[in-house]
């Protein structure tokens, strides 16, 4: 209770130099409260409390899973928030269709988001109709092996360069009492780092083929094939990991348990957080080491229809600070994640970020699942691929079968 | 037998009625050793460690710092006791940029509990007195639908009672929420009042209705004054599946009225780094600490209710 | 039923008049809300509502999209199993735990509060204190194995084979005590004349039980039956907090599949089939007995 009046007065103070006091107070819901994300957070409250507004957290932890049915509910229930976090895609597809969501096509004109934004394909994501309903804040690439250079020194071995030296590396880890690949429970986990190994081993063409063109013949080919044969080395390696949480799985990795992880750039928070250095304490390698190719996933946030006409005019300004290359600067460099736009300049990124940076400004980027697929098919991929992992008697040719059933019925 | 726990002393006449039915009525022990005592105490002593193992650990747990949690085993007695991870889990745990930690929705717990818990005892009592001394036509039809309502799955229902609560203006209101409540409530609820109201002996009623009185008049002048064992049953209920909600209080209300679970989730699923699990059982005891309290004052209270009430039928 | 108020019948929509009108909550909650929200459910089971409900019907297409879905198939299984599991060991434990406490023994109100007072307790809570006394990393089996006996193997969580029973364990846990309180109540009904006579009679103390006093048991059974049985169904909370569904798919149960797919999929046509079947199976198993035991044809004291 006290605590609120607190924040109300030191809001005031913060906002009275900027605006003449007529601080709108707007609720923004998202799902990162892991250590690196909280404080990534915090830099776009800062920056949108520099506007003269005011950021009222609605963090909901859990991951997606949890926080997207309580924004949805709240959203169609006639009781939105200020906004929203969604990942880039086909999350709020609906909500946008049935005029629940802003048109940010102003905001966006005016910041010139057209020509900042990179990958145009982010903001066509955004896009429906020829309007733009939302605001990419990052680029989140899954495509990151992380290493934990004391396990494999340990083992005796040296740290690999791409997939195949780690999978012939996982003998001397298990040896030395290591668990090779950590893999958390969540279902979304097991099913991105297939994705991830799709991507990076069988390439940009075939994935682009699976899941843009949903060709169920190629799913059911023979370079897919492969890849499940890659996953059924990942699922070998991953027995006896235990957790549940990508950061539980990543803190394996941070404190040597695990010799690896497939996992997202926010990893690098999770390293970040705790006093890891890029190169000394833990390797990263984009695409595997096998294929540099970064996808362009990430989060977005939406803004609901608000009849309050004040609130509307904050929602502008948050838009606004969500695409100002100082906010994305501070808030990237936070969180792990790469930029949305490509003017600003990243001198404190370290060794890791540079790495993914480089890629993206070659331009090899594909699209990933989340805009490429509806939600309900994530699903039923999730579905499979935990079930996979989980089950040592699933071989790979019926798991590759319920694979390509998947992708025929896929929209 | 009957003035040695009941407070209340409306309650006398209920309490007559409770008194013949809460004695053990079991054979006889005979000796003190016997071979029979000793697999009595000896069962139930052996169930008593596994009803209690849990909470000695959740204790134990949340009184340890992390490095020894790191290090001893989960059933040792911490070294060094802290209160740490209590502080933290009260007042400065964080999720997303709130670090406020359970103190925000403890007060919103009571707002929320308060008057769920009334609104739904007293529309259940009435509900169960209808059913029972005022029988009208249908009112079988839909007592069974409730009763079926019973076993449908609270997601199943989330999509409707949204479009209901958004018709009707209430989504995200805390009024939604008491009402939200209400409804799940009300199908055990009404089950026991109606079988407690049966088992009041017949001619109670019979002699109101040949002095003249009417539905109300019963109600709050006979009936209600009876039925306090059971009423402490359903409290008891409802308090405790009102402060354990968290779907419901999530999915209904808007933040600044999320109850105390919701910091709950938020605490126990935020990882920062390592899971504090001193930090997570902390939070976990003082959000369970109401209902827990409700139980250790008034658990004499519950069997007698129930046993007043609940088993006939 | 005891109560009469159908004595006389004239102008009978004003007759009873008043209990009519102070059962309306009872009325729009029943036909409103359980009965619509389950019309409703059912309707657009046979769209392909997406994020929001649309009347875009495609026939039977959801259904056979779910039962060809092995994580439906799982769920049920599993709930399956669970139910008979739980529904077994809940009335046997708090059956026997009654009648141990029914024998004149000491103590009676600690051993009373030591088993119900895990039904304070969300099952959410319940779910992470079982969690972390199942982990292998630092739970019973590490304990007992540090204790020199380093074959010892109780994983159930991390165990596709036996997840089930390891929530079966935090389930018990945290409802038996309040099955074995309606049963010490229902015992405590019973009049003493009962075992006097029992005992005259030479009876031996189980066979009193079995054929006399659980038969005379019946209406506290019923309502038990309604509790523990309403409690499978919906059990959902206990997993989420424990294992959310894995290893695998191998504790999913059936209403975190309609959860999971009317909002995280973002398919209310799935979730909307899921759901009607759960509700199908209810109704077929629960309305004839609800209408026998709770309907207006039977007179019972």
């Amino acid at each position: 209770m006290n605590f609120r009046a607190i924040a109300a007065a030191l809001a005031a103070t913060v906002a009275i130099p900027f605006a003449a006091a007529n601080a709108t107070d707007l609720e923004v819901t998202h799902w990162w409260t892991s250590g690196g994300e909280a404080a990534a957070v915090a830099e776009l409250a800062k920056a949108f409390d520099a506007t003269g507004n005011k950021w009222v957290d609605g963090a909901i932890a859990g991951s997606g899973g949890t926080a997207r049915p309580i924004m949805v509910s709240r959203i169609t229930g006639g009781d939105p928030m200020g906004a929203t976090q969604f990942n880039h895609g086909r999350q709020a597809e609906e909500l946008v269709e049935a005029g629940l969501m802003r048109d940010l096509t102003d905001v966006a004109t005016k910041g010139n988001w057209k020509e900042v934004i990179r990958p145009a394909s982010l903001l066509e994501s955004c896009t429906i109709d020829g309007k733009i309903y939302c605001a990419p804040v990052n680029i989140h690439s899954w495509q990151w092996l992380w290493l934990s250079n004391g396990a494999f020194e340990k083992a005796g071995v040296a740290v690999p360069k791409n997939w195949d030296e780690f999978v012939a590396a996982a003998p001397a880890l298990e040896k030395a009492g290591i668990v090779p690949l950590a893999v958390g429970g969540q279902p979304w986990q097991t099913s991105g780092a297939f994705d991830v190994l799709m991507l990076s081993l069988a390439g940009k063409d075939v994935f682009l083929k699976v899941f843009g063109d949903k060709d169920a013949e190629v799913a059911a080919g023979p370079e897919i094939a492969k890849v499940f044969k890659a996953a059924d080395d990942a699922r070998r390696m991953a027995k006896g990991t235990n957790v549940q949480d990508w950061n539980q799985a990543t803190n394996m990795v941070i404190t040597g348990k695990a010799g690896g992880q497939i996992m997202g750039d926010w990893a690098q928070g999770e390293f970040q957080v705790a006093g890891q250095v890029a190169g000394k304490d833990y390797s990263c390698l984009p695409g595997l080491g096998v294929n540099e190719v970064i996808a362009t996933g990430g989060d977005a946030f939406y803004f609901p229809v608000l009849e309050d006409g004040e609130k509307s005019k904050a929602q502008d300004a948050l838009a606004e600070t969500l695409v100002d290359p100082k906010t994305q600067v501070a808030f990237n460099l936070k969180k792990g994640s790469l930029p949305v736009r490509g003017d600003v300049d990243l001198d404190a990124a370290n060794d890791c970020m540079k790495k993914g940076l480089d890629i993206l400004a070659k331009g090899n980027v594909v699209q990933w699942t989340d805009q490429l697929l509806s939600p309900d098919s994530q699903k039923q991929k999730e579905d499979l691929f935990s079930e996979f992992f989980a089950n040592a008697s699933m071989t790979p040719e019926d798991a590759q079968k319920r694979f390509a059933d998947i992708i025929a019925a896929a929209d | 037998m009957s003035d040695r726990t009941i407070q209340a002393r409306p309650a006398a006449a209920a309490g007559a009625l409770v008194a013949t039915l809460s004695g053990p009525s079991g054979a006889k022990p005979k000796r003190r050793l016997s071979g029979r005592n000793i697999m009595i105490y000896g069962t139930l002593f052996v169930a008593a460690a596994y009803y209690l193992l849990p909470l000695y650990v959740m204790v134990v747990t949340s009184l340890k710092g992390m490095p020894e949690i790191r290090l001893g085993n989960i059933f040792s007695p911490p070294l060094e006791i802290t209160f740490e991870p209590w502080v933290k889990a009260w007042s400065s745990a964080c999720t997303g940029l709130n670090c406020d930690g359970l103190s925000r929705g403890f007060w919103n717990s009571v707002r929320i509990t308060i008057p769920s818990t009334i609104i739904s005892i007293m529309i259940a009592s009435i509900n169960g007195y209808a059913l029972s001394n005022w029988r009208f036509k249908g009112a079988d039809f839909f007592f069974t639908i409730l009763i079926v309502g019973a076993f449908i799955p609270y997601q199943v229902m989330i999509y409707p009672i949204v479009i209901v609560l958004r018709e009707i203006g209430l989504y995200g209101s805390l009024s939604g929420l008491v009402i939200v409540h209400t409804i799940f409530g009300m199908p055990i609820l009404t089950l026991l009042f109606r079988n407690y109201f049966a088992s009041l002996p017949e001619e109670l009623f019979k002699a109101a209705r040949i002095d003249g009185a009417g539905f109300w008049a019963i109600y709050f002048r006979i009936m209600l004054p009876m039925a306090l064992p059971i009423f402490v049953v359903a409290m008891i209920l409802q308090i405790t599946g009102i402060w354990n909600d968290f779907l419901f209080g999530v999915v209904f209300t808007r933040p600044e009225y999320y109850p105390m679970t919701v910091q709950l989730n938020n605490i126990v699923n935020s990882v920062q780094g390592v899971k504090e699990y001193n930090v997570n059982m902390a939070a976990t005891i003082l959000t369970g600490a109401v209902p827990l309290l409700v139980y250790f004052i008034s658990g004499r209270l519950f069997v007698r209710g129930i046993a007043a009430g609940a088993v006939k039928g | 039923m005891t109560g009469h108020a159908q004595a006389g019948r004239p102008n009978r929509l004003l007759r009873n008049l008043n209990a009519k009108i102070a059962s309306i909550p009872m009325m729009l909650t029943a036909v409103v809300i359980f009965l619509g929200g389950t019309l409703w459910t059912v309707l657009y089971s046979f769209t392909n509502s997406k994020l929001l409900p649309r009347l875009k019907f495609v026939g039977l297409e959801q259904y056979e999209r779910l039962w060809s879905t092995p994580r439906w198939l799982m769920s049920i299984e599993n709930l399956a199993v669970f139910g008979v599991f739980s529904l077994v060991f809940s009335l046997l434990i708090g059956f026997v735990l009654a009648a141990l406490m029914d024998q004149k023994i000491r103590f009676e109100n600690t051993f009373r509060t030591i088993f119900l007072y895990p039904f304070a307790l969300s099952f959410i809570v319940t779910g992470l204190v079982w969690q972390w006394l199942l982990n292998p990393e630092f739970g019973i089996q590490s304990v007992v194995r540090s204790l020199g006996w380093t074959s010892f193997d109780f994983n159930p969580l991390y165990n596709q084979e036996i997840v089930i029973y390891g929530i079966l364990i935090a389930a018990l846990w945290q409802g038996t005590g309040l099955v074995m309180c309606l049963m010490l109540a229902g015992l405590r009904g019973i009049d003493e004349d009962i075992w006097k006579a029992a005992r005259v009679d030479g009876i031996p103390t189980w066979r009193t039980y079995v054929f006399i006093i659980i038969p005379m048991m019946r209406p506290v059974f019923i309502t038990t039956l309604v509790i523990i049985a309403s409690g499978i169904v919906r059990v959902y909370d206990l997993v989420v907090a424990q294992t959310s569904g894995g290893p695998g798919i191998a504790s999913e149960v059936p209403a975190k599949y309609v959860y999971d797919y009317m909002f995280l999929a973002q398919n209310l046509g799935q979730g909307f089939a899921a759901s009607t079947m759960m509700l199908l199976a209810v109704a077929i198993i629960i309305v004839p007995w609800a209408y026998l035991e709770f309907g207006g044809g039977r007179k019972r004291v």
